[in-house]
């Protein structure tokens, strides 16, 4: 069992959800993140006083899926994501021990 | 009674209303400056202001600020607790109006002038402190400086010094406490290192639209009657506000930046502070003279708080504290007896006495104002400490000295979780509230 962590454009979300349901990925968690790589950040000026803003908005997607489909899931978000400019974000791919659902118990790959 | 002009009365009345209006105005104009942790504490500062100076005023202020002189420094007591102070009219200050009227539209200025100073130490003040700075400088500063500027037997009103609507009494006497407290209080934690960076500007702009409109009350009630006068006040005022709008925002443009909503909005304030002194005294064509130069002096004097090192947090002293003293030496410049009879001429007109005049009032009452917010300061910091504690500095006033915070968007419940804890709700045993009401989203639709 994988967990793709994907951070992405925030402008992106949609297309990226659209690509990922067409290949049957029926979950997904997403938060507002904020930081920094590559991609600079920008100035604000108040009242005279400039402040640089390092952090950057970025959308955290994160998807727990089979071994294996974590390849495709990580293809199909690259392709909706990119938009070959700098701060397209990155993905990482991590191996999950267990997952458990709640409600019912189940264990594995019957909880995903 | 049948001195009194019912147009007159209704409209210090309403100009009254107005300037009361002002002060929440200046309380959202200042607290959307503020970081969001701050807004509340900052709103408070200047709100409960109107509370506790209006009491004062009426218990012993407005005596001691205009009853009859002493010394030629301060009211004496005879008007304790409004006793004389009604219908019939005060032929030195107001001839066709209720003496009551007169005295209710002056403890409009008594509120916004220490609610101005708050700016220069938001974000970082001990409340408790705040209000016994508040109180003590209202009683030592703002009252004898009114009744020196405006009192009858004053001894600045004695020697000639104009003053329409409080260019010295409210704006200059106000920033120059501000720069005391700045100095005093000292820096806010992390300022110069870390981004501060105004919460809610939108806020500003209603607060800058809100003091905008009661500034006609400000500047053309103080003509006192309903009339030439107050039209050519009401006329200035807008002139001189525009005026430094459009100066300001040309300057911060040349100067490189991009024009600013924040800067459009200070350049209004700073038009309006600046022509206050003059706004009955001078004709419209030197007003837009006054806000050309208050949208340019002032978005210079703004960044001298980072040349010279102090945490003006709001900028009082650039804004107000320098408006105020531009305003009152361009009526020792530009103000003409063809617009009031009343007041002078000067050096334009021929009259060259009258600039040096206006210097000696600024000169008198910012600095008693600046050593006495110093020693005022001083004997609060001894009594109770004037600042929070660090950690409450870095939690926010909000929570640290009110226990509640401004916004809660988290959807979630209360800003504590949600939790409600048994005795909170303790007056109303029957009825136990639920929890910050439903989830938003039914368990099955999570992923």
């Amino acid at each position: 069992m994988k967990k793709i962590e994907a951070i992405i454009k925030p402008f992106k979300l949609d297309e990226v959800k659209d690509s990922l349901s067409s290949i049957g990925i029926n979950g997904l968690t997403v938060s507002e993140v904020q930081g920094f790589g590559r991609q600079k950040g920008h100035t604000e000026v108040y009242r005279g006083a400039e402040y640089t803003v390092d952090f950057v908005p970025k959308v955290k997607l994160e998807i727990l899926v089979d071994d294996g489909l974590a390849s495709q899931v990580v293809d199909t978000i690259m392709d909706a994501a990119k938009t070959g400019k700098i701060g397209d974000g990155k993905i990482f791919i991590l191996t999950v021990d267990d997952a458990i659902r709640i409600r019912t118990g189940e264990h594995g790959d019957d909880a995903i | 009674m049948q001195n009194i002009n019912t147009g007159d009365t209704a409209f210090i009345l309403i100009s009254a209303a107005l300037v009361l209006f002002m002060t929440p105005g200046l309380a959202l104009f200042y607290s959307g400056m503020v970081r969001s942790k701050n807004v509340l504490g900052t709103i408070m500062h200047s709100f409960i202001i109107i509370g506790i100076i209006n009491v004062l005023w009426m218990l012993f202020g407005y005596s001691l600020a205009f009853g009859p002189d002493k010394f030629h420094l301060i009211g004496d007591l005879s008007w304790i607790g409004l006793r004389g102070v009604g219908a019939a009219p005060n032929t030195a200050y107001a001839p066709t109006i209720p003496h009551e009227a007169f005295m209710i539209f002056q403890a409009m200025f008594a509120i916004i002038t220490p609610a101005l100073i708050t700016g220069a130490f938001a974000e970082r003040m001990k409340f408790k402190s705040f209000l016994l700075f508040i109180i003590a400088w209202f009683v030592i500063v703002y009252i004898p400086v009114a009744h020196w500027v405006w009192g009858v037997g004053g001894w600045l009103r004695n020697l000639g010094v104009l003053d329409f609507a409080g260019g010295i009494v409210v704006h200059a006497s106000s920033g120059a406490a501000a720069l005391a407290a700045a100095i005093f209080v000292g820096k806010r934690k992390g300022f110069g290192t870390e981004p501060m960076i105004p919460h809610n500007i939108p806020l500003t702009i209603i607060g800058t639209g809100i003091l905008w409109f009661g500034w006609f009350g400000f500047n053309a009630g103080s003509a006192l009657a309903s009339g030439a006068l107050a039209a050519n006040a009401f006329v200035t005022t807008q002139v001189a506000a525009t005026a430094a709008v459009t100066s300001w925002m040309i300057v911060e443009w040349l100067k490189g930046g991009k024009p600013t909503t924040l800067g459009a909005a200070t350049g209004a304030i700073a038009g309006l502070a600046t022509i206050t002194p003059a706004a009955g005294f001078v004709s419209p064509s030197a007003a837009l003279l006054i806000g050309l130069a208050a949208g340019v002096i002032c978005y210079y004097a703004i960044s001298l708080k980072f040349k010279l090192g102090y945490d003006d947090s709001l900028d009082v002293v650039g804004v107000h504290g320098v408006g105020g003293i531009l305003g009152t030496l361009s009526v020792g410049l530009l103000a003409s007896t063809a617009i009031n009879p009343a007041g002078a001429n000067g050096l334009i007109h021929g009259n060259s006495s009258l600039i040096g005049i206006q210097a000696l009032g600024v000169f008198a009452v910012v600095g008693f104002s600046f050593v006495a917010s110093l020693v005022i300061f001083k004997v609060v910091d001894k009594l109770f400490g004037v600042r929070v504690e660090e950690e409450d500095e870095i939690t926010g006033l909000d929570l640290s000295q009110h226990s509640e915070v401004g916004y809660d968007l988290s959807g979630l419940g209360g800003s504590a979780g949600g939790f409600v804890t048994a005795n909170a709700f303790s007056a109303y045993p029957s009825e136990m509230p639920s929890v910050s009401g439903e989830a938003p989203l039914a368990p099955d639709n999570l992923p």
